[in-house]
């Protein structure tokens, strides 16, 4: 397992690596540049920055020089807000974010596991139909419009809860409703057909014919077997909210990153891009990394090679 | 005479789906005494493992008792509660399923899964319970039982998955033992094994075994008595050397027919039972097996045949029988 954890990290570096230079190149095909659109700005003094930040140079030299700096752990200067290097920008936002996707995460978990469960226990009836209606709207609804309606809902009528900002415990219900409710549906759902196909095997009868309760059937017996489809599914989906939603940061004004997503993208901040891109990459790798060896921990049957 | 250890009197069980009521069980009745193995062949459907998982309550939605009585060991199981099951279930009464493959937990270790029935029944600690599982291990002749106990059943091949689900059923010492056709997914080499392994343990522990299959070999080496099911009826019952030499009803005939012969001449044609099983759902008026007998009259199709006691311990319920018994009690007269 050692061995395969070492194998597996060597081969993230080198997707990193992949995804890095895939990036630095489309980033570079489109066109404009960061000092373009200031209309204001001279054509010296656009020349003046260009040189400053070493954009004259060819593009091979660029990402050769890029790449020494990343490894030795310097993503460069952003360019737009000046006097910043992207490695302070994302390490103060990155936490703000991670912070706030680790506890949607835990609270989807939290709802979509056992409503899944009842539902499955439920079948077809009213309780299940409900489960699945929840689940249904929970993935069909967008977050831009669950997070206007509970910021006009709880906080615009209501004025139960604080519209702006994380500065107290009660500013996070909203946007971590938001950002649980699709990942809650998707496990609910997950759960219920999961559960269902493991309460079909033969193993569950067996475990019935022993004797054992219902309470240490769903326990023991069910849950280990049908929860593998939610860890896969997790493992991602963590990475991908700890980056940030731009939407749900932008409305719940959250200083998070996923705002510097998107605006280094259409800033064209070089440098930004590549970093965040970079982050994004490495937990989704690193997620992927530990859900395969969760994998072997709940599933003995799973081969690591 | 011993104690009955199971009696089944007049049993009627349905499945309730949403298509209607599935009649599975009709009027079973056959009793069983401490020792006895008895085998219950009849074809897919035809009620064979409902009648077993009934005694051990696990029969659940859609399936429910609608009549009759079933006593085994002392309870009353028509009146038992799922938790007075939970007991039972494991303990007095246990099961081999058909796929060995399928039937064990893959996620958790041969030991794990032995031990689990050993401490729900008892009160070992986990240390005895597991010198216990190493015991029963030992008991179905698998090897190296210490290196068994912690491996997991995707290491396993298909003939010692089965000795270990034999061992689980054994754990606790059960009265009975339902086999629900313990053989069909293994080897024929490994079935014998499983087969004389089952017979084995049978002499060295005084259970009585249920054994559920649809191969006639399988019971005519291991059961002493037999009951023929068709349509969720028991259509003939008697002990083994009856229903070979002596088949009273057409349909056990027919399965006997079936059986293909080693001392066949030249191409010989295997001989099926013409027809289709009936739809439960809609059972025919008479006797089920009427639309698919070859000496079908008309009483057949109108009403169920009543049971015709042939010997003592052999009846069958077949209108044929009951004409024959007529004509034969008018020459008496």
């Amino acid at each position: 397992m050692v061995k395969y954890t070492v194998k597996r990290i060597g081969m993230g570096l080198f997707s990193i690596f992949i995804v890095a230079t895939l990036t630095f190149f489309l980033m570079n095909m489109v066109p404009g540049g960061p000092f373009v659109a200031e209309k204001s700005m001279s054509k010296a003094a656009q020349q003046a920055l260009a040189e400053k930040y070493g954009l004259d140079k060819p593009i091979l030299e660029r990402y050769g020089t890029y790449l020494t700096d990343l490894l030795h752990g310097d993503m460069g200067p952003s360019l737009k807000q000046r006097g910043r290097e992207v490695s302070d920008i994302i390490f103060s936002k990155f936490p703000v974010s991670a912070k706030l996707a680790g506890i949607a995460v835990l609270v989807a978990l939290c709802v979509g596991i056992p409503l899944g469960c009842l539902a499955a226990y439920n079948r077809g009836k009213w309780a299940d139909n409900l489960i699945i209606v929840f689940a249904t709207c929970g993935i069909a609804v967008p977050s831009f419009i669950s997070s206007v309606l509970l910021l006009y809902t709880f906080g615009m009528n209501l004025k139960l809860l604080p519209v702006v900002g994380l500065n107290e415990a009660a500013a996070y219900v909203m946007p971590v409703t938001a950002l649980a409710l699709y990942p809650a549906a998707y496990i609910t759902r997950l759960m219920r057909s999961s559960l269902l196909d493991v309460m079909g095997q033969d193993y569950m009868r067996t475990a019935r014919a022993k004797g054992v309760s219902n309470f240490k059937i769903l326990f023991k017996h069910a849950l280990r077997n049908a929860v593998l489809p939610v860890v896969t599914y997790v493992g991602p989906m963590l990475a991908g909210l700890m980056t940030g939603s731009f939407v749900v940061e932008k409305i719940f004004t959250v200083p998070g990153l996923g705002r510097e997503f998107v605006s280094a993208i259409t800033n064209r901040d070089y440098t930004m891009i590549m970093g965040t891109t970079i982050i994004l990459a490495t937990l989704v790798i690193a997620a992927n990394v530990i859900v395969d060896v969760l994998y072997k921990i709940i599933d003995p049957r799973i081969k690591l090679k | 005479m011993s104690e009955k250890l199971l009696e089944i009197q007049d049993e009627r069980l349905s499945f309730f789906t949403q298509a209607g009521e599935v009649k599975a069980l009709n009027n079973v009745s056959f009793s069983m005494e401490q020792g006895d193995v008895l085998g219950i062949v009849g074809e897919s459907g035809s009620g064979k493992s409902v009648t077993a998982y009934s005694i051990m309550g696990l029969t659940a939605y859609p399936g429910k008792l609608i009549g009759g009585t079933i006593h085994f060991n002392g309870h009353e199981i028509e009146k038992m509660t799922e938790k007075e099951f939970r007991k039972m279930r494991g303990n007095e009464v246990s099961i081999i399923f058909q796929d060995p493959m399928t039937s064990l937990n893959p996620v958790y270790t041969i030991g794990n899964q032995i031990v689990e029935v050993i401490r729900l029944h008892t009160n070992k600690t986990k240390k005895e319970a597991y010198a216990r599982a190493k015991e029963l291990l030992e008991l179905v002749g698998m090897n190296e039982p210490e290196k068994r106990l912690k491996q997991y059943p995707h290491e396993l091949s298909g003939g010692m998955r089965q000795r270990v689900m034999i061992a689980i059923a054994l754990a606790c010492e059960p009265k009975l033992l339902i086999a629900d056709e313990p053989t069909t997914a293994l080897d024929v080499t490994i079935q014998a094994q499983i087969l004389e392994l089952m017979q084995e343990l049978r002499a060295k522990l005084g259970m009585s075994i249920i054994m559920i299959t649809h191969d006639l070999g399988v019971v005519a080496s291991m059961c002493e008595k037999i009951a023929v099911m068709y349509a969720g009826h028991i259509v003939e019952y008697g002990t083994t050397d009856e229903i070979f030499y002596q088949p009273g009803h057409e349909y056990t005939k027919g399965l006997i027919n079936s059986i293909p012969k080693l001392n066949a001449q030249g191409k010989e044609r295997l001989i099926p039972i013409e027809g289709t099983p009936v739809d439960l759902l809609n059972p025919p008026a008479g006797c089920p097996f009427a639309p698919r007998c070859t000496n079908c009259m008309k009483v057949c199709l109108r009403e169920m045949p009543p049971r015709t006691d042939l010997s003592d311990t052999h009846y069958s319920l077949c209108w044929l029988h009951q004409k024959q018994q007529a004509e034969q009690g008018g020459k008496a007269e």
